[in-house]
């Protein structure tokens, strides 16, 4: 085997409880081919400092827990490998623009509760019995959502999105492709109840289409798409109510 | 120490420069700043429709400004300007369509780009040859 080399990794680390401001800590790592930077910070809580606080589950990209910035680009540290880093410095610091709750945990209630206002689930179009059957849908009809579906809420999209770092209250494009996701779902009836969302200041008007979003996103669901097909959808309902005035959403 | 009322409180990092922080939000901020010669393109064009009112001596006066060296300068400039908007303008042009199908498969978005700049290229070649027609 090998020997392992070593390789500096910078955290910024951040304790409420005794620092006024975050602050960056140098460790020295020993790493080999196959370690990950979430490997990386867990040799540095095994082995170094075990008040290091991070946020990780399964370790293969699928939990959306473990995301941070990696050398100030939002990446899924188990998915980052620090051969790729080398000589180093790897700098770490938690995802950016959300608030930082203690070293590489960052504050997701705002995230949460936007979540839960989407209604991210499926609000039958028309209620079938179960003696009805399944509801079928054609490989076409699939295809408009199935990608959104990929989202693991890992919010890298925010990290990379200047908009919601200058304003917090903006949904933001993971909650707008998970909105997406079920609006564009032949089964689902629910697009009257979730557009005030998009229509609001804080919906898809905020989006200043910059586009990194979908650059980062791991699961390649494309945000930015998301966000800005329904810049159309929000337009074309403001304008429709003028004609239906009971509200006709397509 | 940063506690509120016991509760320990989470940190907001600043925005204060947050442009420079990635070279993804440089060349998006290029982008925008790019709008700023279609702007003042349009305000050259308004310039000479305010002078054709005028009458011929300012219609003339417009028209031997444009061929003044600055005036050359300057249409160099928002040329490339525009070359840049248009680029970027494309490359994110799939990101704000519905997914468009064709025979029951999905256009790429490279396919829509390609479009884009092909749609140019005919309208400035329609362009071009209704104003060689114009002068002959």
């Amino acid at each position: 085997m090998p020997e392992p080399k070593n390789i500096e990794i910078c955290v910024l680390r951040y304790h409420p409880e005794h620092d006024p401001e975050p602050a960056w800590r140098s460790y020295q790592v020993p790493c080999t081919d196959d370690m990950s930077v979430l490997q990386g910070l867990q040799h540095i809580k095994d082995e170094i400092d075990g008040t290091l606080g991070f946020r990780w589950s399964c370790r293969m990209a699928i939990c959306g827990s473990c995301g941070m910035m990696v050398n100030g680009k939002p990446r899924l540290s188990c998915q980052t490998f620090l051969r790729d880093l080398q000589p180093g410095p790897v700098r770490i610091e938690a995802l950016a623009h959300l608030p930082i709750e203690r070293d590489l945990i960052v504050d997701v209630g705002e995230f949460v509760n936007k979540l839960e206002a989407i209604k991210p689930y499926l609000i039958p179009r028309e209620p079938r019995t179960l003696a009805e059957g399944e509801y079928l849908q054609t490989p076409a009809q699939l295809e408009r959502f199935e990608q959104y579906t990929s989202c693991i809420n890992c919010m890298l999209c925010y990290a990379a999105c200047p908009e919601y770092g200058l304003n917090r209250d903006f949904i933001g494009p993971g909650v707008i492709a998970l909105l997406h996701r079920y609006n564009a779902d032949s089964r689902d009836g629910g697009q009257a109840q979730r557009q005030p969302i998009l229509n609001a200041e804080e919906g898809v008007w905020s989006c200043m289409a910059v586009g990194y979003c979908s650059e980062v996103c791991p699961k390649q669901v494309d945000p930015a798409n998301a966000v800005n097909q329904n810049k159309a959808v929000s337009a074309r309902d403001y304008f429709l109510r003028f004609l239906a005035p009971k509200g006709a959403a397509p | 120490m940063n506690l509120d009322g016991g509760v320990p409180r989470p940190f907001v990092r600043p925005m204060r420069g947050w442009w420079r922080r990635d070279p993804f939000f440089v060349r998006y901020m290029l982008r925008e700043l790019t709008a700023v010669a279609v702007l003042a393109y349009a305000v050259v064009l308004a310039v000479g429709v305010v002078r054709l009112s005028q009458g011929e001596v300012a219609w003339n006066g417009w028209l031997a400004a444009l061929r003044a060296p600055w005036s050359i300068v300057l249409h160099v400039l928002i040329l490339a300007a525009m070359a840049v908007h248009a680029w970027s303008w494309f490359q994110i042009m799939p990101k704000t369509l519905p997914m468009i199908f064709v025979g029951g498969r999905r256009l790429a978005g490279a396919t829509i780009t390609r479009a884009g700049w092909l749609a140019t290229a005919l309208t400035s070649i329609a362009l071009f040859a209704l104003a060689r027609w114009w002068q002959s």
